[in-house]
């Protein structure tokens, strides 16, 4: 999926995280994430946010990620709808949101 | 029998309440996609649940999505999310008739067959929130053998009726339509759930519906706050004499199976099957409370 245009998802509530996406000139992915537990998640959580970019094939663009302490299953629905949203995409393909 | 006592609505755009809900351990959470979502939130929040209902700490629990009417823009969307989700319960509002019901499970039973679920695994019920809803009820209870429960919803009902809740005596604004509501569920041998109470700071008062839902054979409430869960368990839990009795039917009842006798008798009585069901019941309420 290609990201078209900026987009946001999510809240800075406890539990929750807000993720930003625009897009970007480089093929490349740049993957920014700020985290209260990032000592003790930062792997999970990029682990997490790393497995649903791919599984989107999203290759380029800029991801930033302010988390507040979110399940994974939190992580995950929040990068989905923020690409989805930048990609400008209306039709889901469930196999790669599952 | 499922015991389902508490119906715990949970917005599906809180993450937040999405993520602590299981916690308090409600019979049955409801995420919600319909009026706690606003519109530009739907996208999210469909994404919100459907990740939600694969949490491992939700497998105990009974999982329903409440969707937008399939006439709206959202509603099959949702429904997409929640039976791809592998929802166990679908639940439609504002339930008007039965052919709702037959075009919501036309819309199940091929999301089903196109992402590898069992046809029929997923269950249905219908909110009531209307006159033609409570008049209808019957026919909306009887119109899947899917359905599993009907719900009262007050809120839209009482302005539909052109009245308003009472708060200090036995509600007589929504005696006709829980009467109306259970006497369907009970017809098509479903559950039955009252009003949801939306004063979260009136436990009296949240108390009162309580009994008043309880005596008449409600299953239970649909909930819109946590601290509501235990005073509703409390609230159900059987009596010490319930339980000593529904333990004697039960006894009762394995013994003339053990002798191979099809009568049940109990204190030279004899004992009908549905007392037997109902002491099931009794003994489950107990051991959960």
């Amino acid at each position: 999926m290609k990201i078209i245009k900026q987009a946001i998802a999510g809240t800075l509530e406890s539990s929750d995280l807000l993720v930003k996406v625009a897009p970007s000139d480089k093929e490349r992915r740049d993957v920014v994430i700020k985290s209260e537990v990032i000592k003790q998640f930062g792997k999970q959580i990029n682990r997490v946010v790393t497995d649903t970019l791919d599984r989107l094939s999203v290759s380029s663009g800029e991801i930033e990620i302010e988390d507040k302490g979110a399940l994974d299953c939190v992580i995950r629905a929040r990068v989905q709808a923020a690409i989805l949203r930048g990609c400008g995409s209306e039709e889901l393909d469930w196999e790669k949101l599952s | 029998m499922k015991l389902r006592r508490s119906m715990l609505f949970v917005p599906g755009e809180n993450a937040g309440m999405l993520s602590t809900s299981f916690v308090y351990k409600p019979d049955s959470v409801m995420f919600d996609l319909e009026d706690a979502v606003s519109p530009s939130e739907k996208d999210a929040a469909r994404l919100m649940v459907y990740q939600a209902l694969g949490h491992p700490a939700y497998r105990e629990i009974e999982r329903v999505v409440r969707i937008n009417e399939l006439n709206t823009e959202f509603g099959l969307k949702d429904l997409e999310a929640a039976v791809r989700g592998r929802a166990d319960v679908v639940r439609l509002p504002k339930t008007e008739n039965a052919e709702e019901i037959h075009a919501l499970e036309a819309h199940v039973a091929r999301i089903e067959t196109a992402c590898g679920r069992p046809v029929g695994e997923t269950k249905l019920m219908a909110a009531i929130e209307s006159a033609s809803g409570v008049v209808n009820a019957v026919a909306i209870a009887t119109a899947s053998p899917r359905m599993m429960a009907i719900a009262l919803a007050g809120f839209d009902y009482l302005v539909d009726m052109h009245t308003t809740r009472s708060r200090d005596g036995w509600e007589p604004e929504l005696f006709y339509a829980r009467a109306a509501v259970l006497h369907a569920a009970r017809s098509a041998h479903i559950d039955a759930f009252d009003v949801a109470y939306g004063n979260v700071n009136d436990d009296e008062g949240f108390l009162r519906e309580v009994k008043i839902a309880k005596q008449l054979g409600f299953n239970g409430k649909s909930l819109i706050h946590p601290k509501q869960i235990e005073l509703l368990h409390k609230a159900y839990e059987p009596t010490e004499a319930e339980i000593a009795h529904a333990k004697r039917v039960i006894t009762a009842a394995d013994e003339a199976h053990r002798k191979g006798l099809g009568v049940v008798s109990l204190d030279g009585k004899m004992v009908d099957p549905p007392v037997i069901d109902e002491a099931e019941m009794v003994l489950q309420m107990a051991a959960a409370s």
